[in-house]
């Protein structure tokens, strides 16, 4: 009767305290949450993350650079030969295989993020092997699709989210 | 699960063979022999500690927020309040978190006058602990003027201008702190490098004040030394959840008033941008410098007024000499009881007097408090100790614990 | 364990008795936030920002509010570019460097309605239009202030030398520059509710409180939960507590 009471009396204890370190494993843990997520975008720069491109002024064979998400984002008007030749590519002999169609809303306009996906310069444009873009930094080239066709990265140049507004304006984001 | 057990012990013992960190704890924070009598009061040196890394955790997640420039320091501010993720509770714990950290560290000091924990051999144990509250204080104004309210601008510009009252080289001075000709852009941006570098110092003066506390142990309700084991207890577990139960109290009332009231403590013209052309109509410092405020605008005159104001806090250092008792616990000091009592309510009248402005009733209250302030340590607590006679002291710790 | 209490109810005292302003104390007002617990009325917070638009907006800014906060009132993304495109700032400037004029969007701060400090001054007999993104915050009482200072107009009492501005009794020396900005029915509410002048009033000042503390939702809801759970933590090491020392004695 009383070792069963003392047992109980212990279990009861060791509950307490489990309890007590339960809880305060979980204060630890609630108050840790605040202080990694500040670190995370703030409400201002993810309001910024939509931005508005008017590119009427932009004729045949031109090509623009905006600010985005505070990358350099590449908006080309391409030619029809540029169109025919990132289309006429034989995409197995690629490292990074995609069909210039998957890579545009309309063939005319080429909006891509210009940075590049080795380690993360900017290409220059209309240089290297390719007539595309070229990165000066470990040699990287890419065809007017922004496609990598020789060099060290692994990816193609990669194409922000975006739709078409009207036929003048893009909304990048 | 009996291997793994002794896989970690084996691996433990290796470090530890190497580098002591884990008898070194088991040392100063498990086994470390502590009176058994503590009471509550005993709860506030370790809130403390903790108060000073909850800021220096705020503070440095606020500094890669922040901005140190008039033109943008305000509007920062404001950017962490309504943009960063969860930037109004970090900032608000910060706001608050100096706040409660002096008012746990004033009751510390409090609890170390009423029990004599400043006397022999606990005198350097007392001294690292002024250092802690001046550098503190420091902090505290420096933090306060970032963010560039008129309550910062103005503050600055007051406190600063204190030391214009040095003869001769006290314009030097004030010109050097500030790095012109008023309180600008070169003054924020040597506060704020300032404001973050002092709390290291801190830790620092922290870690030595533990030091000096573990070479003799703490004081204890009684005031009367340790006679053998049986007056200790270990550190751990007994005092350990001591200190959490403490702690997770004192945390329910700080985050309620982080919570419902943080603007509370704050004073509203700090909301508005700081204006070198315009001054508000009452300058009060935060709360907690409202006793040596009253100090000084108690003495009619502009270098005397300062010289009083930091020998309110200087004369602490001498407090272990100038009280005479060889007693060290208010328990058996009955006049010495009433004293600190008096003592308590003369600095809260300060505090009161401090907050007010300086006109009519107000400047003879705050003369009588400055002038009782220093009577206490300087005139009654030496007589004290050559008049009083004390109650009979108990023989040891345990016996009176064990008689209960 | 009374000791923390103790010190806190010490620290009130302090606060209860540091006041010391010669004007009139503002008339307590029961807003739907003014318990501890109380929300910002969205309804009335709308009406509130029409009344900002209309009226106060021509002098006085609010430029640590964005137009994206309006989500916050309700409002849609929508509807935000549909209030912030009826105002103008300056863009960047362009590839020629002019600096032309362009439509708020979502994501601006409210365009501020002057180029710059001076130029309110100037436009307002020298006396500065402040911002009033944290006006509640930045007056003592601030919500019943501001609410006691729109409704406390009066003609000045006999023999009081008001000068260049005019009298208002809730106002610190009782002179205010302002002239009485809102006499009623200045605005038409889309919501049909009668423009009265206390209730354009009582709007603007929840439209207001919300500007300054936007967090105060979030704040309120989240600080029950924590002190809830703090409170059940503190029994719980006190238990502990209690049990391990009770060992002691044996």
């Amino acid at each position: 009767m009383s070792e069963n009471k003392k047992s109980k009396k212990k279990s009861r204890r060791s509950f307490i305290h489990q309890a007590s370190g339960a809880m305060g494993i979980v204060a630890v843990s609630a108050a840790g949450w605040p202080l990694v997520d500040q670190m995370n975008p703030s409400k201002d720069v993810e309001a910024l993350a939509t931005i508005e491109v008017d590119i009427s002024g932009l004729s045949e064979g031109q090509s623009k650079t905006v600010l985005w998400r505070g990358k350099p984002l590449f908006i080309k008007h391409r030619s029809q030969n540029e169109i025919d030749e990132a289309k006429s590519v034989n995409i197995e002999e690629l490292p990074h295989p995609e069909n210039d169609d998957e890579r545009v809303k309309n063939p005319k306009y080429l909006v891509l993020i210009g940075v590049c996906t080795h380690l993360g310069c900017v290409p220059a444009s209309d240089k290297g092997d390719f007539k595309g873009w070229f990165c000066p930094c470990h040699g990287s080239h890419y065809d007017s699709s922004g496609r990598i066709r020789k060099g060290p990265a692994p990816k193609n140049l990669e194409i922000p989210p975006y739709t078409f507004k009207d036929d003048n304006t893009i909304l990048i984001g | 699960m009996e291997s793994s057990k002794k896989n970690t012990k084996g691996i433990i013992n290796w470090i530890d063979y190497r580098l002591p960190v884990v008898s070194f704890l088991k040392h100063s924070a498990v086994d470390y022999p502590t009176p058994r009598n503590l009471n509550y009061w005993w709860n506030f040196g370790s809130l403390a500690g903790f108060f000073l890394l909850v800021q220096i955790i705020t503070g440095v997640i606020l500094s890669m927020h922040y901005t140190a420039h008039v033109d943008h320091a305000f509007d920062s501010i404001e950017h962490i309040m309504r943009n960063v993720n969860h930037g109004w509770l970090i900032r608000y714990i910060h706001m608050n978190g100096a706040s409660f950290f002096f008012i746990v560290v004033y009751i510390h000091i409090f609890r170390g006058l009423y029990y004599g924990s400043y006397k022999a051999p606990r005198e350097l144990l007392w001294w690292l602990g002024i250092i802690i509250l001046l550098l503190m204080m420091a902090t505290a104004f420096m933090g306060y003027v970032l963010p560039w309210g008129q309550m910062s601008f103005w503050g600055a510009t007051v406190i600063t201008n204190l030391f214009s009252a040095i003869p001769l080289i006290g314009d030097n001075i004030t010109q050097w702190l500030w790095g012109g000709y008023s309180v600008d852009n070169p003054t924020l941006s040597r506060f704020y490098t300032l404001h973050f570098l002092l709390p290291f110092l801190i830790v620092g003066v922290v870690v030595l004040h533990i030091v000096a506390l573990h070479t003799h142990g703490s004081n204890n309700p009684l005031g009367i030394d340790r006679k053998g084991p049986q007056d200790s207890i270990p550190f751990h577990p007994f005092y350990t959840i001591k200190d959490l139960f403490g702690l997770s109290f004192a945390l329910t009332i700080f985050f309620a008033v982080v919570f419902f009231a943080p603007d509370f403590l704050g004073h509203p013209d700090n909301y508005i941008p700081a204006d070198p052309l315009k001054t508000p109509a009452h300058i009060v410092p935060e709360w907690y410098f409202l006793p040596f405020y009253a100090i000084l605008r108690a003495i009619p005159d502009k270098l005397g007024g300062v010289i009083a104001m930091f020998s309110a806090i200087f004369v602490l250092f001498l407090l272990p000499w100038l009280d005479t008792s060889k007693v060290r616990s208010a328990t058996f000091r009955p006049i010495y009881k009433i004293l600190f009592w008096i003592f308590l309510i003369d600095a809260i009248i300060l505090g009161w007097v401090g907050s007010k402005p300086a006109e009519g009733i107000y400047i003879i209250i705050s003369r009588i408090a400055t002038l009782y302030y220093f009577l206490h340590f300087l005139i009654l607590l030496p007589l004290l100790g050559k008049f009083e006679r004390n109650r009979p002291l108990p023989e040891s710790i345990g016996k009176p614990v064990l008689a209960e | 364990m009374n000791i923390f209490t103790l010190s806190f109810l010490i620290l009130s005292f302090i606060f209860s008795l540091v006041s010391a302003d010669e004007a009139l104390k503002p008339e307590q007002y029961p807003f739907s936030f003014s318990k501890p617990l109380g929300k910002i009325d969205k309804n009335s917070a709308q009406r509130g920002l029409q009344v900002y638009i209309e009226v106060c907006a021509s002098c006085h800014g609010l430029k640590h509010v964005a137009y994206r906060n309006l989500e916050g009132l309700g409002y849609n993304k929508d509807q935000i570019n549909a209030i912030a495109s009826q105002f103008e700032l300056d863009d960047f400037p362009n590839d020629e460097g002019e600096i032309i004029k362009r439509k708020a969007i979502y994501s601006d701060s409210f365009v501020e309605p002057y180029e710059n400090h001076n130029a309110a001054k100037a436009a307002n007999n020298g006396a500065y239009p402040p911002d009033l993104s944290l006006m509640v915050k930045a007056r003592k009482d601030g919500a019943n202030y501001i609410r006691s200072l729109l409704l406390g107009y009066t003609d000045a009492p006999d023999g009081f030398e008001i000068g260049e501005g005019y009298y208002n009794k809730y106002m610190a020396g009782n002179i205010i520059a302002m002239p009485q900005p809102l006499y009623g029915d200045d605005v038409e509410y889309k919501d049909g509710t009668n423009a009265s002048l206390e209730q354009e009033v009582n709007d603007l000042v929840t439209f207001l409180t919300w500007t300054s503390m936007p967090d105060l939702e979030d704040r309120r809801s989240a600080g029950l939960k924590v002190i809830f759970f703090l409170f059940v933590m503190t029994i719980l090491f006190y238990l502990s507590y209690r049990k391990i020392w009770s060992e002691l004695k044996k």
